[in-house]
């Protein structure tokens, strides 16, 4: 069985199901040959065979099936009235499918079972002549074969025999039949031929084959080939393909998953409560209970899931067709195959996956003439790949194309006007691929009938998100793109991080949480930045927006020792930090569904029961993200946050505040800031007349601001306060002597008294404040930070040695 | 199982399950009640409709519980008090109503039902079918539909 792809496999077990039904059907049929509903259940499995054999090449099964639906359409239409012998054809025909199904399953193929007798019965069957004619014609046609086949005459007297004697009969009992042509075979040559079943070559050592196949006889090769459950005949491989597998309700697993859910969840409450006990035999039969309980979930979990090849299977032909369309050549490789996901979740990926599949054939892979002109292999490679990570599935589609040029989305975006091209040109390129989930956004230089149809990636996003699980893209110009799914493997258990706010639990799904930050009183009043309402957390010199949930809740923390614990969450592409009471625990949890008058309240994707019995609600993280960053336009770290940073910088500009020395303070616009960093200033080294520093793998120029803006700042400090501005892959640091604030520009006090590197000043927070000319600062540190990037090629290369960090910001 | 919201369409002898609230006895059809808890510890939904008292743990099911006081626009109820949970079944699923205390079952007969008493006010009006007349006490008919669709 093994070598049999699984379609193959779930065609045979759906087959003889059906086989068996049929059989049921036929003999009842004969009692009722009127009833139109087991005439209509024929007709459909027989139509079901002859369309996948079809599908699956099994030429002669479907020559078969194809008559007999023939025969049983006109039947069923009232054409023909069921007579004894188109009984007798309509069994002979199952028999000789269930003969080719075994042969299937032993070979792969059709091995060497002729159908053109049967096919000829059917169609004398089809005939619409008297009753008694065809049947003549049905014993004459046996007769002549047996006639002409004198190789095997011995074998053949016995068989005819009964088939003449027992007509009226046969439609009764065809196992009866088939069993009494068996005992009649052995007698003479072909021994060996009946007696080893299931094992292709001595079947193909029959050449006389033929004459087995009329009427009753034909069951003779039919019989012993047939998988019948339980018999030695079907053993010699193990169990048959029918005995291996059961259908089963869905609705049935779904209430054992339920079950197990809800085991699981007595077991967490009895471990915890034998943890506090002294009885050795309770602490060991807990201790048993707790794997068995693990182990059962695994199984119960295991019923639903499929492997990935389900939906793959049917990628190689999407591939085949487009790529013929296109013109291009193409090879599908996939690797991992087996991997297994919920069948839920399967099906929720379906759709999104060909979506991605028939983006990179159309979009990604270049024309055949232009991958020659750049020197690839004519042949365009995509490769599906899919893997366990970390309790998630990792499915990946990759192209060996031209790759996604972000000045190309970048220009795409400006046209569209989702962005504005200041905004464009301060993108990393990163950032720029993250555009085409930006909804509204398509790459395809031209609409085509393939991809580009204005449903585009953002609804894969959307669909990917939905499921709770995650995109990336990442791209290299001329070399490939490869779109990243991750999935979590089930819905109804997730892990998950329980958290307390306000005395109350909550749980939040790990697949949104990134790390956890817990800050004691003196770091948090330290590093957490209150300005205008806005709390800010200097992640490792990232600016992370910090959502407090009590606030969100609208409860009273509490939490009053200044303590500050962060879960660092990502959602929807932005990064934000939701300040909880407390971390409790990890764990599994069930997911409950709400009602829908909780769903609408828009925080709470669904309620499950802790360890202790008690209802713990969990947080919707991208509402969540949604509620509370409607106005946080300061992370511009990721895409959506960056198109409402466009809007937002429309109305007001949000400013960083730093002392230069001298008592002088300076307005930086906030979204020209990539990070906030400290140097240490012994790290400082020289480099010509410059001054840089090493960051992250690369030399960072810098430029002193106190200099620049001739203040006169304190040299001597052990660390510097760094402003890291980035632009298409090009940094620069500047140095201030403090950072004092975020404040919302709402200068309207503008006044053009200037200076050198200045754009004016403002007054804000009742001071007057320089406005930092951000372009002239950068260009006395780096004065080539402007030029046009050599070709982006270069720029990624530069992007690629400088580690991949800048990219991720 | 008698859905009716009007009146006119109460069957004529129906058996209620009668309960306690801020004074008043009131009675939901027995084919409704699921089950009656005692003692459930209840975890509340920051930011719910104020009628949502929160969420019980009903043998792993997760079950929304509604403060009928709340809903009937009565008083919260005193502290200290542990208001009992009826759990009602409606249209399969399961709901529970925070209510003071559970009383009889009690069979009533149409002949001694009337609208309810023009002394009610709006919101509870409105998920108050009408009263029966019981010896010495009257019996607020609630119609549990309307009573969980906060």
């Amino acid at each position: 069985m093994e070598g049999l792809d699984d379609i193959v496999e779930e065609f045979l077990v759906e087959s003889h199901e059906n086989l068996d039904q049929l059989d049921q059907d036929l003999v009842a049929l004969e009692q009722d040959p009127r009833s139109r509903d087991r005439l209509s259940s024929i007709f459909r499995t027989i139509h079901t065979i002859k369309g996948t054999s079809g599908f699956l090449a099994f030429n002669r099964l479907e020559e078969v099936a194809h008559v007999g639906e023939n025969l049983l359409s006109r039947l069923r239409d009232g054409a023909l009235d069921l007579t004894p012998s188109r009984t007798s054809a309509l069994l002979m025909m199952t028999d000789i499918i269930r003969a080719l199904l075994a042969a299937i399953e032993a070979t792969g193929g059709e091995g060497t079972v002729e159908v053109a007798d049967t096919v000829a019965v059917l169609a004398a069957a089809l005939e619409d002549v008297p009753t008694p004619a065809a049947e003549t014609a049905v014993v004459e046609a046996a007769e002549a074969v047996v006639a002409a086949e004198s190789v095997v005459e011995a074998a053949e007297a016995p068989a005819a025999a009964p088939a003449k004697a027992e007509k009226p009969a046969a439609k009764r009992a065809p196992a009866k039949r088939a069993s009494r042509a068996k005992a009649a075979v052995p007698a003479p040559a072909p021994v060996p031929a009946v007696e080893t079943v299931a094992v292709p070559a001595p079947v193909a050592a029959v050449p006389p084959a033929p004459p087995v196949t009329p009427p009753p006889a034909a069951v003779a090769p039919a019989a012993p080939l047939a998988p019948e459950p339980g018999t030695a005949e079907a053993g010699p491989k193990g169990r048959g393909v029918a005995d291996s597998t059961i259908r089963v309700d869905v609705d049935l697993l779904d209430n054992l998953m339920l079950l197990v859910g809800e085991l699981v969840l007595t077991r967490n409450q009895i471990v915890q409560y034998v943890g506090r006990q002294n009885d050795q035999d309770l602490i060991r039969a807990s201790q048993r209970l707790n794997l068995i309980a693990s182990e059962l979930q695994e199984s119960a979990m295991k019923t639903r899931m499929q492997p990935i090849d389900h939906i793959w299977s049917k990628l190689p032909r999407v591939v085949r067709d487009l790529g013929l369309q296109l013109q291009k050549n193409i090879r599908l490789e996939m690797e991992g195959k087996d991997t297994e996901l919920d069948k839920t979740l399967l099906e929720a990926v379906k759709d999104p996956l060909t979506h991605l599949v028939r983006n990179s054939v159309d979009h990604g892979i270049e024309a055949t003439a232009d991958r020659i002109a750049a020197g690839k292999p004519a042949e365009g490679v995509l490769t599906l790949r899919s893997r366990h990570e970390s309790g998630q599935v990792v499915v990946e589609v990759a192209d060996d194309g031209a790759g996604i040029d972000p000045a190309k989305i970048g220009r795409s975006a400006v046209n569209k006007g989702l962005l504005t091209p200041e905004t464009v040109a301060r993108m990393s390129p990163q950032d720029l691929l993250n555009m085409i989930f930006a909804p509204g956004f398509s790459t395809a230089a031209a609409v085509t009938n393939v991809s580009g149809r204005g449903v585009g990636m953002d609804v894969v996003k959307t669909n990917i998100e939905g499921i709770g699980g995650t995109i990336e893209v990442e791209s290299v110009v001329g070399r490939g793109t490869c779109m990243r799914l991750r999935i979590p493997l089930t819905l109804a258990i997730v892990p998950a991080l329980t958290i307390e706010c306000a005395g109350d639990r909550y749980a939040i799904p790990q697949i949104s949480l990134q790390e956890l930050v817990a800050l004691d009183a003196e770091k948090a009043s330290a590093a957490v930045e209150e300005v205008g309402g806005a709390s800010v957390y200097r992640l490792r010199g990232e600016l992370l927006p910090l959502v407090r949930l009590a606030d969100v809740l609208g409860l009273p923390s509490d939490r009053h020792d200044g303590h500050v614990v962060i879960a660092v969450l990502r959602s929807e592409g932005r990064r934000f930090g939701l300040v909880v009471d407390r971390v409790i625990n990890t764990e599994e949890i069930v997911v409950k569904a709400v009602s829908s008058q909780l769903k609408a309240i828009g925080l709470y994707s669904g309620a499950t029961v802790l360890g202790d019995g008690a209802v713990a609600l969990i947080l919707d993280v991208q509402a969540l993200a949604r509620r509370a960053l409607r106005a946080e336009s300061a992370d511009r770290q990721e895409t959506r946050a960056a198109i409402t940073a466009a809007i937002a910088s429309q109305e007001r500009q949000r400013m960083l505040l730093a002392a230069i020395g001298g008592g002088r303070r300076v307005a930086i616009p906030l979204d020209t800031v990539t990070r906030l960093e400290q140097v240490r200033s012994d790290t400082v080294e020289r480099v010509g007349s410059r001054e840089v520093v090493q960051y992250r793998g690369a030399i960072l120029p810098i430029v002193r601001l106190d200099r620049h803006l001739g203040a006169f700042g304190n040299d001597d400090r052990e660390t510097l306060e760094v402003i890291v501005y980035a632009d298409r892959g090009r940094s620069v640091a500047i140095v201030v002597e403090e950072i004092l604030d975020i404040v919302d520009g709402e200068a309207s006090v503008h006044s053009d008294i200037d200076d050198l590197g200045l754009l004016g000043s403002a007054v804000i927070g009742d001071r007057v404040t320089e406005l930092l000319d951000v372009r002239a600062a950068i260009l006395a540190a780096d004065p080539a930070f402007y030029n046009p990037p050599p070709g982006m090629p270069d720029a990624f290369a530069a992007l690629e040695a400088a580690g991949a960090h800048l990219m991720e910001v | 199982m008698s859905t009716a919201t009007d009146a006119r369409t109460v069957p004529v002898t129906s058996q209620l399950a009668t309960f306690w609230l801020d004074g008043d006895l009131y009675g939901v059809e027995v084919e409704h009640v699921q089950e009656v808890l005692r003692s459930q510890s209840i975890t509340r939904v920051p930011l719910a409709p104020p009628a949502v008292a929160g969420l019980i743990n009903l043998r792993g099911q997760v079950v929304t519980a509604i403060e009928l006081r709340e809903r009937l626009g009565r008083p919260a109820r005193p502290a200290g008090e542990q208001p009992v949970v009826i759990v009602v079944r409606l249209h399969g699923e399961a709901v529970s109503l925070l209510v003071d205390s559970i009383a009889d079952v009690v069979d009533v007969n149409v002949r001694d039902f009337e609208a309810p008493p023009d002394t009610l006010d709006g919101s509870a009006r409105d998920l108050i079918r009408g009263a029966y007349k019981l010896a010495g006490q009257l019996l607020l008919s609630l119609d549990v539909n309307r009573a969980v669709g906060t």
